[in-house]
């Protein structure tokens, strides 16, 4: 049987992730858990978040899980989400500039002040595929997905960018590096499309 | 092309079952909460609000089921509000499957609460609730209501609301007293002028009775995302009528695929 852990780590509504995981593969072992040993006896891993990236960071540290995520990102399909994709860059402006776990190079932004738009950024939006990956297969380009979020990513490596959503300004709302994925939407909150997108993580080799 | 503008069915859920009360007080049955939220979800809900309007403290855990249970099959955001109270409460039905909280008179009487609620679950998942009536026109002022809209608490619902958002509340779900189970349509100046006045989300409720009435809250009322009960519950519009309605008016909304979904 094979097994994916979502990491834990006292923040947020990771129930969601593993009832879709669940439902998507339900003859995997889906764990929620804080313990770094279980995460890399995993063989793929989920890291979700919401909330504010300084809380996240002092809780992966608290709980010793700042090593397991970096070897994990590298080594195994791993899936970042929303504050779990933001947390994998080098830095972030959320609470005054907060230095994050650095597995992709670039930095975290906040959405510019305007009058024409709400911030967050919540809602339904459209997703436009940059570049295959095996993760998009089977959903159609301008499908929407669940957003929520102040905060966006901007990789350094543009060539990373797997898709974006234009609010305002296009931004990266996915990103690819080798055995790695990370979405700012949430699949587990996105019906049919996001559904998909988890069913493929499930089956993916870790291979672009 | 981008962000839709969100139809989200509302469920009164009192002791695990849906009903609606008619300006808070005649209440009609009108099913079970996993089965309205399952239908919902089919026709294109783009998020399920369920408020627990069941007094007793032994109904209150049926509620943590029903997000049990709806949250174990349907896959689309779920808000839950109804006599939170406490960081507890939120934890629990976080916990059971909620993505986002309302929180509503406990806010009134504590307004830390919203500023501490956002800090320790982030600002995406509290919604502050306001109840807001109008006391006087020209210039037109809306005051804050609690009770089921019977007591006034004398706050000015547009500094409210501003005031809830600079606390960390990451929406406003904005229901006008006066139009709440009446069919005559939203309250649009006041939905306007909150919409304008703060920077996060505002949710349009109370007195929707036709499709018309979604439409103007959106293009009128400026509101981010629309909610409405009875106008789903009894089967006279589904969602997906009330998104082809918005549509035709160059709204944008997230339209449904039509049929059964084919990954399950």
């Amino acid at each position: 049987m094979h097994s994916v852990a979502v990491i834990d780590y006292g923040m947020g509504n990771l129930r969601s992730v593993s009832k879709a995981l669940e439902q998507v593969a339900p003859e995997a072992m889906v764990l929620v858990t804080s313990d770094p040993d279980r995460i890399l006896e995993a063989d793929r891993v989920v890291f979700p978040g919401v909330g504010a990236i300084r809380d996240c960071l002092h809780e992966l540290q608290s709980r010793k899980l700042t090593e397991a995520i970096r070897r994990c990102a590298s080594d195994r399909p791993f899936l970042g989400i929303c504050l779990g994709m933001q947390a994998l860059f080098d830095v972030s402006e959320e609470n005054n500039g907060t230095p994050a776990l650095g597995v992709i190079p670039g930095r975290v932004g906040r959405f510019a002040p305007d009058p024409a738009r709400k911030i967050p950024h919540m809602g339904w939006n459209q997703v436009q595929p940059t570049k295959p990956h095996p993760l998009w297969h089977g959903i159609p380009a301008d499908s929407r997905f669940y957003f929520v979020h102040s905060y966006y990513a901007i990789p350094a490596d543009t060539a990373l960018v797997a898709a974006t959503t234009t609010y305002g300004l296009p931004f990266a709302c996915a990103v690819g590096q080798a055995n790695l994925f990370a979405v700012q939407f949430h699949p587990e909150k996105s019906q049919r499309a996001g559904l998909t997108l988890l069913a493929h993580f499930m089956t993916w080799n870790g291979a672009q | 092309m981008g962000l839709a503008k969100r139809v989200i069915p509302c469920l009164d859920v009192d002791k695990g079952r849906v009903v609606k009360g008619v300006r808070f007080v005649a209440i009609r049955d009108a099913g079970d909460p996993v089965e309205a939220a399952r239908r919902y979800d089919e026709e294109g809900a783009d998020e399920l609000t369920f408020l627990d309007i069941t007094a007793s403290s032994d109904g209150r855990s049926t509620m943590i089921q029903v997000v049990e249970a709806v949250a174990s099959q349907v896959f689309i955001p779920l808000t839950v509000g109804g006599g939170i109270r406490t960081l507890e409460d939120i934890r629990c039905l976080l916990h059971a499957g909620a993505d986002k909280i309302t929180i509503n008179t406990a806010a009134v009487f504590n307004p830390d609460f919203v500023r501490a609620a956002a800090e320790r679950f982030g600002s995406q998942c509290i919604v502050i609730a306001i109840d807001a009536k109008q006391v006087s026109q020209e210039p037109n002022r809306w005051e804050i209501f609690t009770h089921g809209g019977r007591r006034s608490t004398g706050l000015n619902a547009v500094e409210w609301a501003q005031r809830m958002a600079a606390a960390g509340a990451g929406e406003v779900l904005l229901t006008s007293m006066d139009r709440d189970g009446t069919r005559n349509g939203f309250d649009l100046a006041l939905t306007r002028t909150i919409a304008d006045a703060v920077e996060v989300p505002v949710i349009a409720s109370g007195g929707v009775g036709c499709l018309d009435h979604l439409v103007a809250g959106v293009v009128e009322g400026h509101a981010d995302a629309v909610l409405a009960a009875s106008i789903f519950h009894f089967g006279e519009y589904t969602i997906s009528d009330a998104k082809r309605a918005m549509a035709a008016q160059g709204i944008e909304v997230r339209l449904p695929k039509m049929g059964k979904r084919s990954d399950q």
